[in-house]
């Protein structure tokens, strides 16, 4: 009872101080949503818990799971996990391994944290990871990529993030045969997937506070598909005068980027140049097994999901990384507007890292996936 | 060309330059004569070409493509020693599919707000190309051939591209043949380059690998290219561009037109002068007293290219 007194008195504040921030403020429209977000959230850290779907995966999944939410205990984030499984048959609502309920729940709870899956081997049903993205229309791939300090590799500079269009350019799967031995693929750019994923990206620069957007493209060879997709980000970064805007050539930007890769702030482009750059990006500061991820659907929701794969070789012996998927939570907590949470962990996690007392085995070190977590805990 | 004279390379130059005009016949600005010289050599070297801006001709760049069906562009990337990057070891050579995949240039509108574009592949093509990339490893004693896609996703066309790589294969059992996913391929390469050795791609995965590579070893101004036409043509060319600020004014970097050249004369053969000249720029730079202003340096293009005369 109490409790709901304080929740009303502090949303009739927080709607006083919008209306007078509105009044000055031109974006008053992102601004109201913000601060009802993070006040929906700090009135949830009071008594209610945010729901989270949580998939842990095949493989080496379950044990790095159970790393992120020791962590998360640890850390108290106020988050309560529904875990769901990969069922053993296909669901026939879904055509997938992944039944029903597990869709409506990321639907319902808006957020959800993904493992490695594992897609079996066979016929009748579509791949897990397309399942999710068509049902939940994730339309785009967010990857953080920065130099962990402590691991070092070539570059310690890097400190960059790339936003990939994930539903449609190269990969629409639309393929046919002209005549024997000649083969055509078709690569589909429309206006409004462009314009969404343009949108997204402006938005988290703006909440993240970086200075400037990339847009990555082959225009002046493709000049339709690209131009269109040019023409979209264009679009939006007119409304967003105080971020730069700069359109790059994917083969220039590759070279740019083994060089001298702190040009870059905030990457955008369509789906193939975006699987080949982010998984570039995630080699410069070490590999998959580090990096997190997150994707973007419709209506707000965030899937973030460890990139890697299972490992089913180290399945189960308490050696796995669970770097990349509590890396990735963090990204979930971000969304969420935790900011302060979110860089509990993350500095807990790259402290760790950098003391390198700590290590599992893919890092160079030899503690086992407990010891790793135990470590991360010790630091928050 | 200095170079070659102070080599005694058994090469005589038939220089030609772009015309000011269309030629109709080619609808470009090279004349026909310039082509038909190609056809006629076999070997050629080309610096850095501006297209002009403007309507109704073709790229110079296309229009050599497709007149002397260059099929196939070469890039040997490798350390350079004594020009350090964050990378020692690159020793690999990209071969690049050159004339249809994703840049065959079909795109139209279907509707407003939706559009399309193209990818070819076609079985003679990719023949051609990993039948071009088996030959080279084979005759410059390189051990092993990776073709670069991604099939997994464009299973049809990628997969015809793999199909005809691996029947080429068959063909050279002491070679190894690998497959790997391009996006593996970019994060082996920035992690660990050394464990290439040729790459044999499409046109678009080609593009980005062979810049990737070019930024490994330091960059556009230092890499060599050539392109295989059919028929055993050989155009070797400088990639960088015609950078006009430092036109004429003699702070240009020959490098990257030198070693292109080297790379002409492997393909006649002429291995030991090709040698020669290839040490000889290497130890110019691996010294480091002479080096023009993109590596750092202050020299000009002609004292380089005299340090480089001292040291065959």
């Amino acid at each position: 009872m109490a409790s709901q007194i304080v929740r009303r008195v502090l949303r009739a504040r927080a709607s006083e101080i919008c209306a007078a921030q509105s009044a000055t403020n031109p974006n008053s429209a992102r601004v109201f949503s913000c601060f009802d977000r993070s006040l929906s959230s700090a009135a949830a850290s009071g008594s209610d818990l945010i729901r989270a779907t949580l998939f842990p995966g095949d493989g080496i999944g379950p044990e790095i799971a159970e790393s992120v939410k020791q962590v998360f205990k640890a850390a108290d984030v106020p988050i309560e996990w529904e875990e769901h499984y990969v069922g053993q048959e296909v669901d026939p609502r879904t055509q997938s391994f992944l039944t029903w309920e597990s869709l409506e729940s990321v639907r319902r709870n808006k957020v959800g944290l993904k493992g490695p899956m594992a897609t079996p081997i066979g016929k009748g049903h579509r791949s897990l990871n397309l399942t999710l993205r068509k049902e939940l229309n994730l339309y785009a791939n967010v990857r953080p990529c920065y130099s962990l300090p402590g691991y070092k590799t070539r570059y310690d500079d890097v400190n960059l993030i790339t936003i990939r269009e994930n539903t449609e350019g190269e990969y629409s799967g639309l393929e046919h045969q002209v005549v024997r031995g000649v083969v055509e693929s078709l690569k589909i750019i429309t206006r409004q997937a462009s314009l969404r994923v343009a949108e997204y990206a402006f938005h988290y620069a703006k909440t993240h506070g970086r200075d400037r957007v990339s847009a990555i493209h082959k225009a002046n060879i493709m000049q339709k598909t690209d131009g269109l997709f040019l023409k979209c980000c264009r679009e939006v970064a007119e409304k967003y005068p105080e971020i730069k805007y700069e359109e790059v050539v994917i083969d220039n930007c590759c070279m740019m980027l083994v060089k001298n890769p702190a040009l870059f702030d905030v990457l955008v482009m369509p789906n193939l140049y975006g699987d080949i750059i982010s998984d570039l990006c995630a080699g410069l500061i070490g590999g998959l097994g580090l990096t997190p991820s997150c994707n973007i659907g419709e209506g707000g929701i965030a899937l973030a999901e460890a990139v890697h794969g299972s490992a089913p070789d180290i399945a189960g012996k308490n050696l796995a990384n669970p770097t990349a998927l509590t890396l990735s939570a963090v990204t979930m907590l971000r969304h969420l507007e935790l900011h302060d949470k979110a860089d509990r962990i993350q500095n807990a996690i790259l402290n760790t890292i950098a003391e390198g007392k700590y290590r599992t085995a893919d890092l160079g070190g030899s503690s086992s996936t407990t010891d790793f977590t135990k470590a991360i805990i010790d630091h928050l």
